[in-house]
């Protein structure tokens, strides 16, 4: 960060907490749902899912569990992800107060910021702003005259990719080891201690301040194309520039990583990139122009906008090297609980690590292709395996002649 | 209470300072169960102690009348969990994927000939242990690695030079 966090009284200058303000001269919890619902927001943590839909399932009414939870997924390990800690760093009321709104739609009293154990500098941000929120009472009881009292806890976690997994996350967060739930029930109905649970990302909570403050038509006219409002966008990898840019949906690929990124370091060319972190599919130069929103990266671009933080694969760097990094990754964050997972990632990285001594076969080729299938949507009990096979298959598919290639020289030939 | 023994050691429960059991009981304040506080605790314990040793464990466990096996099972599932004695400074070394492509793994061949040591080893001196870590989300300045609390950003193989040496002479 090249300045210091906003402070209570800079953020309030800016806005900060407006919304609160809004809300409790005029707004329901209802109305606020109605609100987020309408305005088009989906979830920025990765599955996309709209923000507003995911609130409405919890149980409201004097018959639902009265204890109701709030948890905020701050685990931020996606590899090549870096976009939640700049905004807790660089803006922690804005997560507060984002959380606050959506405490107070669920009517959840209780809130958990569950935080990755390694960002230690976001620990120190969030609790100068969470004992500021506290003084001017915009936590605690009977916040700003409504009535409505709520607490926010500081969790740090103690590891694991797998905590991400909102399921897994909720398992930590009550001290037990992190394997994913079954679903149903989904946490909405049954999440944290068994009451209803919201579970939203970090980027996701500092979408609803603008929301209530300015209204639906503002944050529908900040997107370019079909997808409502703004978007953290990242670049890492051997660009010229790599960085992290708010910019609205629907800008295009080229104008994130050519305008803002820079383009390639002197003397590399693109190859390929991942748009979404680790656990998505490789997109390819001709796919450049297409505008940086959900549907038309999945429908055009054969991936998945998740997490929009790209990867960027130059072509001095080998490609099976890099899918084998990831694959090292996912294996061994392998929960360990079902069997395509744990059994299926280890294998797929042994491979790899094969092609990387010059040992890869035609066999292997077939065994990598299968393990595609085998560990895809619908077979295993979370997504983290399907999620690697994103890179795994699309690598397969767009690399082949670099692998062939790997199995003729019995070596790695982007090395000397 | 007795004092429970962990089957494959002779371990006893050690007893708890008095600023470990104050931070514990703050924990309770904030989790409606003592299985939440298990995991809180295996974290202050560590961070009194650099480590959890079996000993600690069982104090734990003792202290909040958890099942031992429940608890190790937990503490062997998280890696910022230390169940092995580590250094004076635990260096997390990135080994995700834009670091590596940004070159990460040579600087890291660096470093462990440095510290003559790979992942999950101790210095002779006992001043780093090295441990690899996905993703410190920082990938913007790639390569990067983490010593105690401290990100270390856009590594380089002399600078990686500078940085132990700082670590070293500050503990000297």
């Amino acid at each position: 960060m090249s300045r210091p966090p906003l402070d209570i009284g800079a953020y309030e200058a800016n806005d900060g907490y407006q919304s609160l303000h809004k809300i409790a001269a005029r707004m329901s919890a209802a109305d606020v749902m109605e609100t987020i619902k309408s305005s088009g927001l989906k979830g920025r943590g990765g599955a996309g899912f709209p923000t507003g839909l995911k609130w409405s399932f919890v149980p409201q009414g004097e018959s639902s569990p009265q204890q109701k939870y709030l948890v905020v997924n701050a685990d931020e390990m996606e590899p090549g992800t870096f976009k939640d800690r700049l905004l807790m760093e660089g803006d922690p009321h804005l997560l507060l107060e984002g959380m606050i709104i959506s405490a107070y739609a669920i009517g959840a009293s209780k809130a958990y910021i569950f935080l990755r154990g390694e960002y230690h500098g976001s620990v120190k941000t969030l609790k100068k702003a969470i004992a500021e929120a506290y003084q001017k009472g915009y936590l605690g009881s009977n916040i700003l005259g409504t009535g409505y009292d709520l607490d926010i806890i500081l969790h740090t976690s103690a590891g694991r990719y797998i905590c991400g997994e909102e399921t897994a996350l909720l398992n930590a967060l009550e001290g037990k080891r992190a394997n994913p739930r079954a679903k149903p029930p989904f946490p909405q109905v049954s999440g944290l201690w068994g009451k209803p649970t919201i579970v939203n990302n970090v980027e996701t909570l500092c979408n609803l301040p603008g929301i209530i403050t300015y209204g639906i038509d503002w944050y529908q006219g900040l997107g370019k194309g079909a997808d409502a409002g703004t978007k953290m966008f990242g670049v890492s990898g051997r660009v010229k520039n790599p960085g992290v840019w708010e910019m609205p949906l629907g800008v295009t690929i080229r104008e994130l990583l050519e305008d803002k990124a820079g383009g390639m370091q002197d003397g590399l060319g693109l190859k390929a990139f991942l748009p979404g972190g680790g656990s998505t599919d490789f997109m390819l130069p001709e796919h450049l122009d297409l505008a940086l929103d959900y549907d038309e990266i999945s429908q055009k671009g054969g991936s998945r906008l998740a997490t929009g933080t790209m990867i960027v694969l130059d072509d001095q760097t080998c490609p099976v090297g890099m899918i084998g990094n990831l694959m090292k990754f996912f294996a061994h964050e392998s929960c360990g609980f079902c069997t395509p997972c744990r059994d299926g990632l280890p294998w797929v990285d042994a491979i790899f690590r094969d092609f990387e001594a010059g040992r890869g076969s035609e066999k292997d080729l077939d065994i990598l292709k299968e393990q595609v299938e085998y560990m895809g949507p619908g077979r295993t009990f979370c997504a983290l395996a399907p999620g690697a096979t994103a890179p795994l298959g699309s690598g397969l598919k767009y690399f082949e002649d670099d692998f062939k290639e790997h199995i003729k020289q019995k070596r790695c030939t982007y090395k000397d | 209470m007795s004092s429970q023994v962990i089957a494959s050691t002779t371990s006893r429960a050690r007893v708890l300072t008095e600023a470990e059991i104050s931070e514990i009981e703050h924990e309770k304040t904030l989790y409606p169960d003592n299985q939440a506080v298990g995991l809180e605790a295996l974290k202050i314990v560590q961070n009194h102690q650099g480590w959890v040793s079996d000993e600690s464990l069982l104090a734990i466990a003792e202290y909040l009348e958890l099942s031992v096996a429940d608890l190790e099972g937990v503490a062997t599932f998280f890696n910022l969990i230390y169940r092995q004695p580590v250094g004076k400074n635990v260096i997390l070394y990135c080994d995700s994927v834009s670091c590596w492509i940004c070159r990460g793994d040579d600087i890291k061949d660096h470093l462990s000939e440095k510290l003559d040591i790979d992942y999950g080893q101790t210095t002779a001196d006992n001043e780093f242990t090295l441990i690899p870590v996905p993703c410190l989300g920082d990938c913007n300045n790639a390569p990067v690695m983490m010593v105690g609390q401290d990100l270390h950003r856009n590594l380089t193989k002399n600078g990686i030079d500078e940085i132990i040496d700082q670590y070293r002479n500050k503990n000297a």
